[in-house]
């Protein structure tokens, strides 16, 4: 446990940042506010996993685990993103959400 | 738009300082070197490839986003009354982590090791890889053959040829996310 620190406290930081980023991921119109906000939703369930570890289950290693698997998607996950949305700015010059409503096929 | 990139940046590195007080030190040099040495450069070169200037950053109607803002209240004031009403029973012990160990149960296939998920997750990064490379790669060719039909000017193939190459930039950068 963090010395000073109690796991309400961390709870309620993550909580924030998850709601900014839901609130972000609703309001916002473009491709890649809305990638930004899925960042911020994803590392606010991150650091929910690893302080119950810490806090809880200070003796098992499970939570420390499946964050580091949660980062690697969310690697893959951005890369792939990011290479949609380039490749749909060069076929329809436009990133916003309206935009978007032509397929390939 | 950039500004909030590196407003981003700047709440991943306080994600760090958390898990360095949480004396998770391995966590917190993966969240430094992945996300803000490579989730974040990739979206800086993204905004910087596609942004114009004169783009207005647009946003929902005020009607939306006010009834947003509630909703989003009333979902963090339900998280934060189930928060302090739970009795956690914290453990007061403090366990020092050590990467050794992280590395051992990564590798364990006894029971309650991870080493199937492991694997599971690199063949998933190699798909990842492989997925970004054929979506940047495959419409070369339909833009390749469509000069042949209807010449085009030849500033915009220029243009065009100038995405594809920092687009493989970006590529690579993704490359040296992964082999971390």
């Amino acid at each position: 446990m963090i010395p000073g620190v109690s796991i309400t406290e961390i709870l309620t930081l993550t909580s924030i940042l998850f709601f900014i980023g839901i609130y972000g991921f609703i309001t916002r119109k473009n491709l890649i506010s809305i990638l930004i906000s899925v960042e911020l939703i994803l590392n606010a369930s991150v650091v929910n996993f690893v302080i119950i570890n810490k806090y809880l289950f200070p003796d098992v290693l499970q939570g420390v685990v499946y964050s580091i698997f949660i980062i690697a998607v969310a690697a893959a996950e951005t890369a792939l993103a990011v290479a949609i949305i380039i490749n749909l700015y060069r076929q329809v010059s436009s990133v916003e959400v309206k935009e978007t409503e032509v397929m390939k096929y | 738009m950039l500004r909030s990139v590196v407003y981003l940046l700047f709440v991943l590195i306080g994600i760090a300082g958390i898990y360095f007080l949480a004396d998770y030190n391995f966590l917190a040099a993966i969240q430094l070197t992945v996300y803000a040495g490579g989730v974040v450069v990739l979206i800086i070169f993204s905004v910087l490839l596609v942004h114009h200037i004169e783009m207005q950053l647009e946003v929902a109607n005020r009607k939306k986003q006010l009834l947003t803002g509630l909703l989003c209240f009333a979902g963090l004031a339900v998280f934060l009354t189930t928060i302090y009403s739970h009795p956690f029973d914290v453990a007061g012990k403090t366990v020092t982590t050590t990467t050794a160990q992280i590395g051992e149960r990564l590798l364990d296939y006894g029971p309650g090791g991870f080493i199937l998920p492991f694997e599971v997750i690199s063949v998933l990064l190699l798909a990842a890889m492989i997925g970004a490379i054929i979506i940047a790669k495959g419409e070369k060719k339909i833009k390749n053959k469509q000069p042949h039909k209807s010449p085009e000017p030849d500033e915009e193939v220029s243009l065009e040829t100038e995405q594809e190459i920092q687009l493989d930039r970006i590529l690579n950068e993704k490359s040296t996310v992964e082999t971390e």
